[in-house]
């Protein structure tokens, strides 16, 4: 398993009580008291270092490799998942994954950005770095939902849109921008939940939702942290500090009233329980799905909730209200 | 900006402004190096007259060009920035930086808004000033199109907006790129009532404010050799490990390439603007 600097005094712990399973097996003694000890102790060093994590830290947790990936929660909200495939321009691009399946007795409609678990799948998935046929692709799918009339979760995790030479000779600007606009018309429930990395504009352009969920250690920036350091310092070592600069956390975002919710991770992040995350997901969803069909009375009323929405989120008037605060 | 010398290493020029020299009267094109009387490149719109180098306009003298005289009126000019985030990069607060910009530009955000008249047209326009922290796009910004979209639509103008951006301002954090949803369900929402929006892009239009509004033109007009893209070129050449083709990003580039409708000289540009608005005001007379 890969593990992070910071998740260092776990790992050590997690080690001895494998040696200590194993010396109990092999000997047949009986060491249980001592594990026991030592899963206390476990828990208790999880619940500190992760109720302090850095910025940077949750940065490294967000792009975790062994965090479920979009592949994941297609199979696992959605066992009876069809993909669906191609911007019907140019070609198929795999950094977006799209498939209708069934949640909790209801067809939905799953887009999202798909990282790899490993070099050869990211080399195919392009590290979730969508060109603009995929977003394309992704609006393509989004009104086919509207023909099941059945309700969109866009699932965010990507470093960005790909900065490719054919990226800008395709449009990736003109092909995020059109989802954003687009999106504001599509007469079907969007609930969009950052999975991992929200990386800037290529996150955004799948993420004009009704309903905007972040899990507990995924992030969502402006740029990357790396990005912002090599701008301001020159150094792109310098992330760090960067991260702390950008407020690109889930806690922060909520604050912000950017976001609805934060879906809780297990103890130790979701890669460390890939399942319980997958299950926490899936009951927040149904959950969320259940409670924004009371929202709206009609399809013109659901698109116009989406633009009041944002009308008010990152606006003028709520820019003026946290000054007023300040002044106070 | 980022741009490449002959050895493709990466340095930071400004290309778009004339160098000064010991005269005043006289500058220096930063392309062609030649003498040029100041006067008389302002005489030429600001474009070198021996290179036809595209140097940057100020926001107020692009309205001064595309707008009847005394016709503009502004709107939504009371609006400040303030740093939310308290964005301290310990070289430059951000409120020092909005000081600073403010002070350059006589402005007090990177986009000035209102109404106006092209040749006897009204108009709503906006027009972006890149001195202002590179012509970035924060709350204020993405609400002063916000609401001009807005405007527009309840008044049943035609949009223009000239762009003048580096992207999202990193300053502001998730409250800038949220402004790019926001300026597009405006606009969009525009569109559909069959308002006409024109986007003119000018030298650099590129990141979040790229692809945002100034992508979503029902017809897009350029300025010659105007930067326009979405990545930055140095991040594409390290991402990819390629040789980018020559011209790229450039608004010759776009043309080619199906993104763009027309290429557009600047002294033409306010006759190309009232041409499209007599065709349009023509629509709305019962035939």
């Amino acid at each position: 398993m890969n593990f992070l600097p910071f998740e260092k005094p776990i790992i050590e712990i997690e080690n001895k009580i494998v040696e200590l399973e194993k010396e109990s097996q092999e000997k047949g003694i009986d060491l249980s008291s001592s594990i026991e000890e030592l899963r206390r102790e476990l828990n208790s060093e999880i619940d500190r270092i992760f109720s302090n994590l850095s910025a940077w830290e949750i940065v490294q947790i967000a792009r975790h490799p062994e965090r479920p990936k979009t592949s994941d929660y297609i199979k696992h909200l959605i066992p009876d998942y069809v993909y669906f495939c191609g911007d019907r321009l140019l070609r198929e691009d795999s950094a977006i994954f799209g498939a209708l399946g069934t949640l909790d007795n209801q067809t939905v409609m799953i887009i999202g950005h798909n990282k790899g678990k490993n070099v050869k799948e990211n080399l195919k998935f392009n590290f979730g770095m969508a060109n603009p046929e995929g977003y394309r692709k992704a609006l393509r799918l989004m009104r086919l939902a509207e023909k099941f009339n059945c309700p969109i979760i866009t699932l965010v995790d990507t470093p960005g849109a790909f900065p490719g030479i054919e990226a800008e000779e395709h449009g990736q600007a003109e092909a995020i921008a059109r989802n954003l606009q687009d999106m504001f018309t599509i007469s079907v429930p969007i609930i969009c939940i950052v999975t991992g990395e929200g990386g800037s504009g290529g996150a955004l352009g799948i993420g004009v939702s009704d309903k905007l969920l972040m899990l507990q250690y995924s992030i969502y920036s402006v740029i990357s942290p790396e990005g912002c350091a090599s701008i301001l310092w020159k150094d792109s070592s310098k992330a760090q500090l960067a991260a702390d600069l950008l407020n690109l956390t889930a806690k922060d975002l909520i604050n912000f009233k950017i976001i609805d919710k934060i879906i809780e991770e297990p103890p130790g992040g979701a890669h460390r329980n890939p399942k319980e995350t997958l299950n926490k997901v899936k009951y927040e969803l149904i959950n969320t799905l259940s409670s924004i069909r009371k929202e709206y009375s009609s399809q013109n009323d659901l698109i116009f909730k989406r633009y009041e929405k944002f009308r008010k989120i990152a606006s003028y008037d709520y820019l003026n209200s946290i000054k007023r605060e300040n002044k106070m | 900006m980022i741009s490449f010398n002959r050895n493709n290493e990466p340095k930071i020029i400004r290309p778009w402004s004339p160098v000064p020299t010991d005269s005043p009267e006289w500058l220096k094109c930063s392309n062609c190096k030649s003498l040029i009387y100041a006067k008389q490149l302002k005489e030429n719109l600001d474009v070198c007259p021996k290179c036809n180098y595209y140097f940057k306009m100020t926001a107020l003298e692009r309205i001064e060009l595309l707008l009847d005289p005394d016709s503009f009126f502004e709107m939504f000019s009371d609006m400040e920035s303030f740093d939310i985030l308290g964005f301290d990069d310990s070289k430059k607060s951000y409120s020092q930086k909005l000081q600073e910009a403010e002070q350059k530009t006589g402005l007090k955000e990177a986009i000035i808004t209102g109404e106006g008249l092209i040749d006897g047209h009204k108009v709503c326009i906006g027009v972006m000033e890149f001195d202002f922290i590179g012509g970035s796009m924060g709350i204020v910004v993405g609400e002063k199109v916000f609401r001009l979209a807005e405007y527009a639509n309840e008044h049943n103008l035609p949009l223009i907006i000239v762009s003048a951006s580096g992207g999202a301002r990193m300053q502001e954090g998730m409250f800038s790129l949220m402004q790019m949803a926001r300026t597009s369900a405006a606009i969009g929402k525009f569109k559909n009532n069959n308002g006409l929006y024109i986007s003119v892009l000018t030298n650099p239009t590129t990141g979040g404010v790229s692809a945002s509004f100034s992508f979503l033109g029902d017809i897009i007009i350029a300025e010659p050799k105007a930067l326009i893209g979405f990545a930055g070129a140095r991040v594409i050449e390290q991402t990819t490990k390629q040789k980018l083709p020559p011209r790229f990003q450039t608004a010759e580039f776009l043309l080619d390439h199906g993104l763009i409708d027309k290429i557009v000289e600047r002294k033409f540009l306010k006759k190309m603007l009232s041409k499209i608005l007599t065709f349009y005001e023509r629509s709305r007379v019962k035939i």
